[in-house]
């Protein structure tokens, strides 16, 4: 991935105390973003708040759609008219998201979206956190696509992951989904911007030669395709039906083949690059802790209590959530008694683990459903029992 | 069939704005839907707009497959959100003139949301709605603009809901240009259309036209043609019309023309008048300040000036252009088409009936100047505003045509 330096002007360099919502729309204009259609939803609101407050003196376009329907496809457009673009939501919103989430996703369009969870289904804790949409990020559009997630536990981690977030998003053409939680987004914490300088960003890659070779897409599972940006004269097409690497519509089972395999591939042949994890005396471990977001900050607690107790226990925490570290979870099975995996909803990254560990290492599942972060005890007793 | 495409693809008048590597194009013969993207072709190269900056946006159905055969940048989006989709690539890129051109089924239905709210905004887009009552592609459902009593295919007994009048509804939503025609009066499509083209804010233009296959024969109101000759003889050209009047009954008048031109500050003008208070002059979106902004708006204005002046003066000079060679060759197509169809079994055995329809769709094709200049298209008088003569000739016409339809076509009402 080529990088260059932020640009200064969205880059609000220096130590600032705020929460991570705040932190989302201050990495959003470090990472380039001049393009925020948003609707308002607790508990991601206040994404959308600051971005409006900054879209003047950062010389950035904010506009409150009607509806989440319409703020992702205002979203898409922008993206092909060359901007950098972003939405904040939660549940419900991102519901109504997965639609065209899933043009996005056949489109290869560049954009960052942030799900703030709150407890669900339905309406359920509008202020009350939760980690219940881990599988809809996924899963949610229909039909066979690939999306990238990353999961950030404190606000400092929001802004840092947010610039990561669209770096990864410019390069692979795919949206990325920042899966935090009421309970960050709404933690006030210090963050440290760093200057313009130190932020290393994927700027826009335009195509730029002959227009008879100009391809919207390449079918070749990989990353760093350059966008076509309207206005250029390239005369490009897009669509949502399945389509060729013109871009025109070509209905049958062979080019659905081509497509869906690249939509796939692009991401899962290169999960190497794209994943990141935060471990923590893994080797030698009989327990691995796996987890993420504000829960993997719960786990720190019952982890220093495990150990006090003289029980060999690494963590695991999923910074990149999808496309799920299956390599790493094979590698330490069988090495680990078991793996502990905590998260506030009824059980979903788990099933992931469960999937990959097989039956070599017993998995536990340390559940608990939507609005409230776990009580560092009963993550302790967990590993306890993963030891035995 | 290959060659005689080939021969199509290259004599098209149209072929530098169209796709032709896309043709042949998936719409019905008799269908209203091609001669709207030929008015609007017409109407880009008439504007002097430069193609390069022109966005067409379409959601999904028939009229959504639109976005796919104009040689400009196009999106295919999903349904109900072209208009959303638009607003995005409008505000992302000022410079761009940005078309939604869908159906009444994904703008007011499925998409009615973002419709009433880039109107309410005044959004700048051009919003140009096919209307032929009906969900075409999936098979002739009700739509929220299909009249009383008509019948489709989720209401077989006949619709029993209150349809949208859609210019009331844009009126209500404060869009500031609302223009309604049919597919019979595609030289005032074509103006309203350039004139969307060249205003800011939000426009809204309505075309009425004809379902062949579903709407009109599952109500059976005969062919095409036959609904041509209905909008030419049912229309009444009423401009600057109240839009509380303009809702259509089944088979009733349908009342027609430009219904509101205002101005109103758009979405981007009111956007920047606020950052410039706010930030001061130095205020820049995207890295130019409003006046750079203003510069470029001006030159762009120039050298529409410009290419709109060459193309009167070639015009003038009996050369070109544009127009001629486009009536010639919709006047071709129109030939082709009867050949084309009797391919078919199904249109094998409309061929039988063919006598009758030979005579009509000739005469009208003759006659086609006068009739149009006189009555239906009053070009530049009409969107000027000649009141009185519309109703007038709108009343003549009513008289004939009632006796008209009443003697050739008895068998055509509905059961």
């Amino acid at each position: 991935m080529k990088t260059v330096a932020a640009d200064p002007k969205g880059v609000d360099s220096g130590p600032h105390f705020m929460d991570g919502d705040h932190a989302l729309a201050e990495g959003a204009l470090a990472a380039g973003c001049r393009f925020f259609a948003g609707y308002p939803i607790t508990p991601s609101t206040e994404t959308a708040e600051r971005f409006a407050e900054r879209a003047p003196e950062v010389g950035a376009m904010f506009i409150q759609m009607e509806d989440e329907l319409a703020s992702i496809a205002a979203n898409i457009g922008a993206a092909w008219a060359g901007q950098k673009v972003m939405t904040v939501t939660c549940g419900p919103g991102f519901s109504l998201m997965t639609e065209n989430l899933g043009l996005a996703c056949m489109t290869e369009t560049p954009m960052v979206i942030a799900n703030v969870q709150r407890g669900g289904p339905s309406t359920g804790l509008p202020t009350l956190t939760a980690q219940q949409d881990m599988m809809q990020a996924r899963y949610g559009p229909h039909g066979d696509n690939m999306i990238i997630a990353l999961c950030p536990d404190s606000p400092q981690e929001c802004f840092d992951l947010t610039v990561e977030a669209f770096n990864l998003s410019e390069f692979y053409r795919v949206p990325v989904i920042i899966l935090t939680d009421e309970t960050v987004g709404h933690m006030h914490e210090k963050v440290v911007i760093p200057p313009a300088d130190q932020i290393k960003i994927v700027p826009r890659n335009n195509y730029s030669g002959p227009k008879e070779d100009c391809r919207p897409y390449k079918f070749d599972s990989k990353g760093g395709h350059p966008m076509v940006r309207a206005g250029d004269g390239y005369n490009f097409h897009i669509t949502g039906l399945t389509h060729n690497e013109k871009g025109y519509p070509v209905m049958t089972a062979e080019q659905n083949v081509k497509v869906v395999t690249h939509l796939m591939e692009k991401i899962n042949s290169n999960a190497d690059d794209i994943i990141r994890l935060d471990e923590d005396q893994i080797d030698g471990a009989d327990v691995v802790v796996v987890s993420y977001g504000i829960t993997s900050r719960i786990a720190v607690k019952a982890i220093q209590d495990a150990r006090k107790e003289g029980i060999k226990v690494g963590s695991l925490r999923l910074i990149t959530i999808w496309p799920f570290c299956e390599k790493r979870i094979r590698e330490l099975t069988g090495k680990v008694k078991a793996f502990v995996v905590p998260e506030i909803n009824y059980g979903q990254m788990v099933k992931e683990v469960e999937r990959c560990a097989g039956s070599h290492s017993k998995v536990i599942s340390v559940n608990h459903c939507g609005g409230a972060v776990h009580d560092p005890a009963v993550i302790l007793d967990a590993i306890r029992k993963a030891n035995q | 069939m290959s060659t005689e495409l080939g021969k199509f693809k290259a004599g098209s008048p149209m072929a530098d704005v169209l796709r032709m590597d896309r043709m042949p194009h998936i719409w019905c013969p008799g269908c209203g839907i091609g001669s709207e993207v030929n008015s609007f072709a017409d109407a880009v190269k008439r504007s002097g707009i430069d193609p390069k900056k022109l966005v067409v946006v379409s959601g999904i159905g028939c009229t959504g497959r639109v976005a796919g055969y104009v040689n400009f940048d196009s999106i295919h989006t999903t349904h109900g959100r072209a208009i959303a989709v638009a607003t995005g690539v409008k505000l992302a890129n000022p410079e761009l003139t940005v078309v939604v051109f869908s159906g009444e089924g994904d703008l007011a239905g499925i998409g009615g949301n973002h419709l009433i709210h880039a109107a309410r905004r005044n959004m700048d887009l051009v919003v140009i709605c096919n209307n032929n009552f009906t969900y075409g592609m999936t098979g002739g459902q009700v739509t929220p603009t299909t009249p009383n009593s008509a019948i489709a295919s989720t209401t077989p007994y006949g619709n029993y809901e209150y349809p949208f009048s859609l210019p009331f509804l844009m009126d209500a939503a404060g869009a500031t240009y609302i223009a309604r025609w049919t597919s019979v009066h595609s030289r005032n499509v074509t103006q309203s259309i350039e004139e969307a083209l060249l205003r800011k804010g939000f426009s809204f233009i309505e075309v009425i036209s004809p379902c062949t296959t579903l709407y009109l024969r599952r109500n059976r109101l005969g062919d095409g043609v036959d609904m041509l000759q209905h909008y030419q003889e049912n229309t009444i050209i009423k401009h600057g019309a109240d839009t509380r009047e303009t809702a259509i009954d089944y088979q009733g008048k349908i009342v027609i023309g430009k219904f509101v031109d205002k101005n109103k500050p758009s979405y981007l003008e009111a956007s920047d008048k606020c950052s410039i208070k706010l930030v001061g002059d130095d205020y820049q979106l995207y890295g130019k300040t409003i006046p750079e902004r203003e510069a470029e708006e001006k030159a762009e204005k120039e050298r529409i000036a410009a290419r709109r002046a060459a193309m009167a003066a070639a015009e003038a000079q009996g050369e070109a252009i544009v127009p001629a060679t486009t009536r010639k060759a919709s006047a071709a197509k129109v030939k082709k088409a009867p050949a084309k169809a009797a391919a078919t079994p199904k249109a094998a055995k409309k061929a039988a009936v063919k006598p009758v329809k030979k005579a009509v769709t000739k005469a009208p094709a003759k006659a086609a100047k006068t009739k149009f200049q006189s009555k239906i298209m009053p070009a530049k008088q009409a969107l000027a505003g000649t009141k009185k003569a519309a109703p007038k000739a709108a009343a003549q016409a009513k008289s004939k045509s009632t006796k008209a339809v009443a003697k050739a076509a008895p068998k055509k009402t509905r059961k």
